[in-house]
């Protein structure tokens, strides 16, 4: 009998516990939320929506404050890195907490089209951004974009002697001097350029010269850091690491500069970030709202203010003043939907065991 | 004057026969063991779904397309090296804090604790930063080493605990020098706890990911990362995971005939002897220099490169008040893991240890199996249970304190196991024969045995949980931080600056723990009595 008594007791003491720790963990109810909202519908504002957040986060925590003081809508924001924030969505399926998913690169988004988990955007949400930038089904809508370009330490290298096109870092001159990281979803879209605009075999053989003479590092941040401490002599990166890196080292520790292929050259790559609402969420409207100020004017003018140094992609509004000018980019003449998800690229990638 | 219990088979072999047929389970024992069973299941539950679905012909093509022989040598050799530099460095260490008299052992106790404390990604970048050529093979032995020993070190402290001195004396007595008394007494009473200590390491190293990112050194779990992050192919990955699996459950096989043999515990009138600690003489100075040489590698070189972030980097700020909060919701969700983990391995460990048999047995080497998964599938399994079947408890608290007594549960079970060893199982009938019931036996008499290894299950699980990263940003509660996200959020912006205070409170964090369980050794030490 006391077996059993000391049974019920365990038991108790259990469910107390997960009674009192389910309790503890569900802080900032619905009803948290003050209205605020001036200009957008009264039926949102006291409404609470969920972001799976896997861009820059303090960007984002400046889009939000500035999307709530908007709407009266309070945004929860969840960040992870965008491709595990993806396989998770994958997994809640219809029962995902997410509202909204914003994320670095677009075939994230690509895929959860594909696993029809996206719901329809607003017409209007998809017309404040030229269309290529867009998915071709209206799931997704792009935000913003950043550049494939070269960084180069200034000390070891002279800018007569870099490159026009990223074909030419195949050569042996390169050998020992390059630094690239394989590994990191950027990578991907400029084998499949090239593919694309010189062939399957150009890319091999490109992507078998490069392998000669690179250093693997595990991220685009080791890259441009490794680079600028005189490591590698060049790299292969997004603009965007570059300017960060500056902020974090300040102009006394910059040693490096970065270095913009010929007009239309496959290495000269726009990548999107994106966002799109969740078909399962029951907040649709609130959640439409949200991707919508992303990409109005004053939503696109606080990512061109903000650190993320990103272009904005609104017709219209300026990027920071330290970057090129958007118009002044000439990117090679390929489209999203031609980048496709990579998956070939990975292959190839595998193939050579950069990975 | 002890007397020792000596395997006669004769008149104690009847009485043990005679007491394990009236012995009952303690019904606490049975529940805690089958909860504990069942959350280990979980993981691995999913794991086979996915892999079903990627099918076996997907899996073979990308076993070959991985170059897995490649990879699986890499692993093994890796594992090998790595296990047996851990298993030398903490018993040493262990030895000389436990059992010397070398100087500043109190701070010794706690410096050596703490690389635990850091993560793997900071103590790589250290590295890394002080030389970039360290890459590939040695230096993926030297950073996990550098980071893994403590996993050798705790239990072995706690299994030295356990030593009997009076069995070192009579060694002594009988004319064996200190290097053979400890090579022939000490070092195998520890047995038990020091192969539980190497079987963490081998199956942390199957698991590890981060850490071999930044040497640029690959083992199979590049080829699992792989299929997440770029092919976005869960099925794939959880296919692949199943070899980590299979390698897992290689090691916990082989390493099971090892603990087997031999037996532990003392039991004797009389209380136990105060230890007589060896006096190191000339051999002082060499010791220090050894201990001062591993802290200064892994502890000095992460801690240095924090200090070099705060001092050089633009972003350096005070940090914001937020940082206590997420301290706080760190230490939180970490002690609540060591307390439940604990829970957990006394009942899977005492049942496997006082209860032998094959479930039991299993439902232990299951218990240290997570150890092997990578930490993103244990997470992606629970969210995979919780959305279908306990929906409430989503990206709860309590959901994230269960995954990391799942994750860490292996540490646990090693850290009670180091204890439980030697505690005398006779004991224990003693007090069922004076009518105790089996639970009121093991709150009188088990538990205060074996709290010094109780303490050092809990020391590893809530360092290990406040550090945790993977886990953490899948299963959180939307919009509670813990240190290691935020630092996370700021590394992964190169805001090192900022970063820095985040990681510099987790290794304080570990320290308090670290610091109590090292005087609590301390006055082991002293009254000669677990």
């Amino acid at each position: 009998m006391r077996n059993i008594k000391l049974l019920i007791a365990a038991v108790a003491t259990l469910g107390a516990i997960l009674l009192l720790a389910a309790c503890g963990g569900s802080n900032g109810s619905p009803t948290d939320a003050v209205s605020s909202g001036t200009s957008a519908p009264a039926s949102l504002a006291g409404q609470t929506i969920t972001l799976y957040n896997g861009q820059h986060e303090q960007t984002t925590a400046l889009l939000v404050s500035a999307f709530e003081k908007h709407s009266g809508v309070k945004v929860k924001v969840r960040s992870n890195d965008e491709v595990e924030l993806g396989n998770q969505i994958v997994q809640e399926g219809s029962n995902s907490p997410a509202d909204v998913f914003y994320t670095e690169n677009t075939p994230v988004l690509e895929h959860l089209r594909e696993e029809s988990l996206l719901a329809q955007l607003a017409p209007s949400t998809l017309a404040a951004i030229p269309a290529r930038f867009n998915s071709a089904q209206g799931d997704w809508v792009g935000v913003s974009a950043r550049v494939s370009v070269l960084v180069y330490n200034t000390s070891k290298v002279s800018p007569a002697s870099l490159p026009s096109s990223i074909m030419e870092l195949s050569q042996p001159q390169w050998k020992g001097k390059l630094g690239i990281a394989p590994s990191e979803t950027d990578f991907q879209p400029l084998i499949t350029a090239i593919t694309k605009l010189k062939g399957a075999a150009a890319a091999e053989k490109w992507l078998a010269g490069v392998q000669a003479n690179s250093k693997i590092y595990p991220d685009n941040e080791t890259v441009v850091t490794q680079v600028n401490n005189g490591e590698s002599e060049v790299g292969l990166i997004n603009h965007y690491y570059w300017y960060r890196l500056r902020d974090e080292v300040g102009q006394g520790g910059l040693h490096s500069a970065l270095h913009y292929y010929a007009a239309g050259d496959p290495g000269d790559l726009l990548n999107v970030s994106g966002a799109a609402v969740l078909k399962s969420s029951s907040h649709q409207a609130a959640a439409q709202a949200f991707v919508a100020f992303l990409v109005s004017k004053e939503g696109q003018e606080v990512i061109a203010y903000s650190h993320s140094y990103e272009y904005p992609l609104r017709p219209g509004v300026s990027p920071a003043s330290s970057l090129r000018p958007f118009n002044q980019l000439q990117p090679a003449s390929i489209s999203l939907a031609e980048l496709g998800d990579g998956s070939a690229s990975l292959e190839l990638e595998q193939k050579l065991g950069l990975l | 004057m002890n007397t020792f219990a000596s395997p006669s088979p004769t008149v104690e072999g009847r009485w043990a026969r005679a007491w394990s047929r009236r012995r009952r389970w303690p019904l606490v024992t049975v529940f805690g063991a089958t909860i504990a069973a069942v959350l280990v299941l979980l993981p691995l539950v999913f794991l086979v779904i996915q892999a079903q679905q990627a099918g076996w012909d997907a899996t073979s093509r990308l076993l070959l397309r991985h170059n897995t022989a490649v990879l699986l040598w890499n692993t093994l050799r890796l594992v090998v090296v790595s296990t047996a530099l851990c298993a030398v460095l903490g018993v040493g260490a262990a030895w000389c804090v436990q059992r010397t008299t070398i100087p500043g052992r109190r701070m010794w106790a706690v410096l050596l604790v703490l690389p635990l404390g850091i993560p793997d990604f900071v103590i790589g970048f250290g590295w890394v930063s002080l030389e970039p050529s360290l890459q590939g093979y040695l230096a993926a032995v030297m950073i996990m080493t550098l980071s893994l020993y403590p996993l050798v070190y705790l239990p072995a402290v706690a299994g030295l605990a356990g030593v009997d001195p009076a069995l070192e004396e009579v060694a002594r007595s009988l004319g064996l020098g200190p290097w053979q008394v400890f090579w022939r007494v000490t070092l195998r009473q520890m047995l038990p706890a020091v192969l539980g200590g190497c079987l963490l390491v081998t199956l942390g190293l199957l698991a590890e990911y981060g850490a071999f990112e930044i040497v640029q050194y690959q083992t199979f779990t590049v080829a699992i990362f792989t299929e997440f992050k770029l092919g976005f192919d869960t099925a794939a990955a959880c296919a692949l995971s199943l070899v980590l699996v299979a390698l897992g459950i290689a090691a916990l096989a082989g390493e099971l005939p090892l603990v087997r043999r031999g037996r532990w515990s003392r039991s004797g009138a009389g209380a136990r002897r105060a230890i007589v600690r060896v006096k190191l003489g000339r051999w002082t100075i060499p010791a220090l220099l050894g201990l001062s040489t591993l802290c200064a590698m892994a502890l000095g070189v992460p801690i240095g490169s924090l200090v070099y972030w705060l001092i050089r980097g633009g972003s350096t700020t005070l940090p914001s008040a937020s940082i206590l909060t997420d301290a706080a919701h760190t230490a939180e969700f970490s002690a609540g893991a060591a307390a439940l983990s604990t829970a957990l391995a006394i009942p899977v460990t005492a049942a496997a240890m006082r209860h032998r048999n094959r479930l039991t047995v299993l439902i232990e080497r299951l218990a240290l199996l997570p150890q092997a998964l990578p930490g993103l599938v244990v997470a992606l399994g629970l969210v995979s249970f919780s959305v279908r079947y306990a929906l409430p408890l989503y990206q709860s608290a309590l959901e994230l304190i269960v995954a990391y007594a799942i994750l860490f549960l292996p540490l646990a079970v090693v850290g009670v196991r180091a204890a439980l060893a030697h505690a005398p199982p006779r004991l224990e009938e003693v007090g069922r024969s004076l009518g105790r019931r089996p639970a009121s036996v093991w709150l009188r008499v088990t538990l205060p045995l074996i709290a010094p290894g109780l303490g050092v299950a809990f020391l590893l699980v809530f360092i290990s949980s406040s550090t945790e990263l993977t886990a953490t940003l899948l299963l959180r509660p939307t919009g509670v931080d813990t240190l290691a996200t935020q630092f996370w959020v700021y590394t992964s912006d190169f805001s090192y600056g900022a970063a820095a205070p985040y990681a510099g409170l987790m290794v304080l964090i570990s320290a308090v723990p670290a610091y109590l369980l090292s005087r609590r050794m301390a006055a082991i030490a002293r009254r000669g009595q677990a």
